[in-house]
């Protein structure tokens, strides 16, 4: 694996082995002192043409617990586009030595336009509309976490509940549920779906009703409710959007303890979450945020340790040599 | 006096297909017989300083028309001028095009659209016909004075890159139009159903998560424009057609007598919307490439003579441009210099519809069928292509004489290329090279 840019270009091999992983890098996080030398005078650089505060610490925080040296480069894309050209940025980075970019980016596709700039391994962590594969990832494995599912989602019901159109989480997670053999439903209105046949595009079904989805259903992820939405005509009100598809105190008594609701933050309140997720039986948002630095440690080792490209110099530590055979 | 005698050759034009060699003299065809150029040793027809320009396996047809090319001049000079785009277009074949008006300043003022004429005489590769502006500044709201630019020789009028979006603006456009002998072309988008919009709107922009640019959006103004053109009486020209729904639409006015005229890009019947997966700007066009059904109908538009012309929508943009992310690149790629090749690469059509569609149909829709797209006989004006139909061949873009680097077919053989071009009367390309 050279690059993780979208679920699909990692495929179901390499979706298990990252599961796989993670379970290794959840047991170092575990440990006292959480730190291992696996990328030790490697250099990950995070590169965040839009805010994200989150992610950017999982990543960093990942990076640091490998003993990879970390750099940040944040800027709001508006004020680049005044003058450094975006492969600018990218080669003058790279010419300081940089092992892997982890990329955000407003405009889909950005991760792929800037591997053809720099031989460094690019890491997805969201580009506009398009894909958030470790946010995939890390939600993949807290299922497979809270319902012990090692070997596959097969039969698992699982409905994705919102904006689904404008989202890059729902996009690489309808990837990697599907692929991980689970049935995805979409539950929205039509104006917050992607066009075209998603049955056949996707591989989904699709729902414009919540309430008959809750009866049969294992996982339920609430997307995030922009606000702008209202404005764009997409939906009338957050109040109407709340009472058709928000998990409101009636709907989370009919929810059985079993299902697993999950979120991939900043939630809003009172609007896609109607109820105070603590009161939630399943709820794993909490477990989310932990997996994704196991998750992501799992990505930068994958692309950057020593069985992905050739090392600096010799591992010798017995730490490291733990890592490798994990 | 200069002479060029094109020997071996077939001559095809609208009165069929000869085996012929083709005399030119003072800018004018004076001998149109086989076997000429074997006489040219005895000093019979031809004097000792002819040009012979060999065509053997090749297609003598009459000049290529463009009716949209964008030439960047004046005002984005950095990605093509008028003399770099006219000799792309010497190149492929073409001795007269159509210049958009989306310069900067807009052509919507005699000053501007004459500038543009003189440039490309100056460059004198091909003939460059000004368009003028449907609205000053195509800001959509007030008409650009139509009988004064009509007074400088212009003919079609657009604001292309954009569509007229006022309905009752457009009304007016084509009643006022009546009588000045112009025609009105549009650019069918309505603005509303595309902003932000990336690519087609469709499967692959679901997958891709970029916004969707919906058929819809072209073909109701291609609906409101042809109830119009009922309406006033006024001719239209449709420009860049692009889907299935806006074919069927133009062929039911043609078949109500309408007097409509549609052209369609060869990027409109050569590529599909898949190609926006390599998030590759250089696929991003406008309108955007669309599905394989829009392929085959735009292919049997051409066919049934529905769409008229082929037309390049040439649109030049510098690398730095096409290196923005997806969103933010600005759409258009390169067609001149691969417009036969990806004509005679992708369509199932006799070779005399493809070139009619190319040269003397276009020229009529841009009105200067009386010196580009002749027939080729004695007297008539010498604005020639010569091209190898069967020749494969694959684009290097650093040999493309546009200043730009945005061509889409990189990847992609194409079949036919253009060997001589003879424009008002003199060898401006000549075995693939420009001469000037």
């Amino acid at each position: 694996m050279n690059h993780l840019r979208s679920i699909a270009e990692l495929g179901p091999d390499g979706l298990h082995r990252l599961l796989d992983l993670t379970d290794h890098m959840a047991e170092v996080n575990r440990r006292p002192n959480p730190k291992v030398p696996a990328l030790r005078g490697r250099t990950v650089c995070n590169v965040f043409f839009e805010d994200s505060t989150r992610t950017r610490l999982s990543f960093e925080t990942a990076a640091k617990r490998l003993s990879a040296d970390t750099m940040t480069f944040s800027v709001a894309s508006s004020s680049l586009n005044k003058g450094e050209s975006l492969r600018d940025t990218i080669e003058t980075i790279a010419a300081m030595g940089v092992d892997a970019f982890v990329v955000r980016h407003g405009s889909s596709g950005v991760p792929w336009q800037i591997s053809a700039w720099t031989t460094a391994s690019i890491v997805n962590a969201g580009d506009g509309w398009h894909e958030h594969p470790t946010q995939a990832l890390l939600d993949a494995y807290t299922i497979r976490q809270a319902l012990g599912r090692t070997t596959g989602f097969d039969g698992l019901r699982i409905a994705i509940v919102g904006d689904v159109k404008h989202s890059r989480v729902a996009r690489s997670d309808i990837a990697a549920f599907t692929m991980l053999g689970a049935d995805v439903t979409l539950v929205a209105p039509r104006t917050l779906l992607p066009p075209g046949d998603l049955g056949d595009d996707l591989g989904v079904s699709v729902s414009d009703r919540l309430d008959p989805v809750l009866e049969d259903v294992d996982v339920l992820y609430l997307l995030r409710m922009q606000r702008e939405r209202m404005t764009e005509a997409l939906v009338p009100s957050l109040r109407e959007y709340t009472a058709r598809f928000g998990l409101t105190p009636d709907r989370a008594r009919r929810l059985g303890d079993h299902v697993v609701v999950m979120h991939p933050g900043p939630m809003n309140r009172g609007v896609e979450m109607a109820v105070d997720p603590a009161e939630l039986p399943g709820a794993v948002i909490t477990q989310q945020v932990t997996n994704g630095i196991a998750v992501r440690m799992a990505v930068l080792f994958d692309l950057l340790g020593s069985g992905a490209r050739p090392a600096p110099e010799p591992h010798t530590d017995v730490e490291n040599t733990e890592m490798e055979r994990a | 006096m200069t002479e060029i005698v094109i020997t071996g050759g077939t001559v095809l034009d609208r009165t069929g297909e000869r085996r012929a060699d083709v005399v030119v003299r003072d800018g004018v065809v004076t001998q149109v017989e086989e076997d000429v150029g074997e006489g040219l040793g005895e000093g019979a027809a031809a004097g000792p300083d002819a040009t012979t320009l060999d065509a053997a396996g090749c297609v003598v047809s009459p000049g290529f028309v463009d009716l949209h090319v964008h030439l960047r001049e004046p005002g984005r000079e950095e990605a093509e001028t008028i003399e770099s785009g006219s000799r792309g277009a010497a190149l492929g074949g073409f001795t007269a095009v159509v210049a958009m008006p989306n310069t900067d300043p807009a052509q919507d003022s005699v000053s501007v659209v004459e500038f543009v004429r003189r440039q490309g005489e100056a460059a004198g590769l091909c003939e460059v016909l000004p368009s003028g502006c449907i609205t000053v500044g195509r800001a959509g709201e007030q008409l650009a004075p139509f009988a004064e630019l009509a007074g400088a020789g212009v003919t079609l009028f657009t604001d292309d890159g954009s569509g007229v979006q006022d309905p009752l603006l457009m009304r007016r456009a084509l009643e006022y139009a009546h009588g000045l002998g112009i025609t009105l072309a549009q650019h069918c988008e309505v603005a509303r159903l595309t902003e932000g919009a990336v690519m087609h709107e469709g499967s692959c922009c679901s997958r891709l998560g970029l916004p969707g640019w919906p058929a819809l959006a072209e073909e109701l103004m291609v609906h409101r424009d042809i109830e119009l053109v009922r309406l006033t009486g006024a001719p239209m020209h449709f420009l860049h057609l692009s889907t299935a729904g806006s074919v069927r639409l133009i062929r039911a006015a043609k078949d109500d007598g309408l007097p409509v005229t549609a052209e369609a890009a060869p990027h409109h019947f050569s590529l599909t919307d898949e190609q926006l997966g390599t998030y590759s700007p250089i696929f991003k066009v406008n309108p955007p490439l669309r599905t394989a059904a829009d392929i085959a109908a735009i292919r049997a538009g051409l066919a049934d003579g529905t769409i008229d012309a082929i037309a390049t929508d040439h649109a030049p943009h510098t690398p730095d441009a096409k290196e923005l992310p997806l969103d933010q690149a600005p759409p258009g790629m390169l067609g001149l210099e691969t417009a036969l090749g990806v004509a005679l690469a992708h369509l199932d059509m006799p070779l005399a519809d493809v070139v009619a569609a190319l040269s003397w149909k276009p020229a009529a829709i841009a009105k200067v069928d009386d010196r580009h797209g002749r027939p080729i006989a004695p007297g008539e004006p010498a604005n020639l292509t010569v091209f190898d139909p069967t020749v494969e061949w694959r684009v290097r873009p650093a040999r493309l004489a546009s200043r730009s680097r945005n061509t889409p077919y990189v990847e992609t053989p194409l079949r036919g290329r253009v060997r001589h071009t003879v424009f008002a009367g003199a060898a401006v390309v000549v075995d693939g090279e420009a001469r000037r």
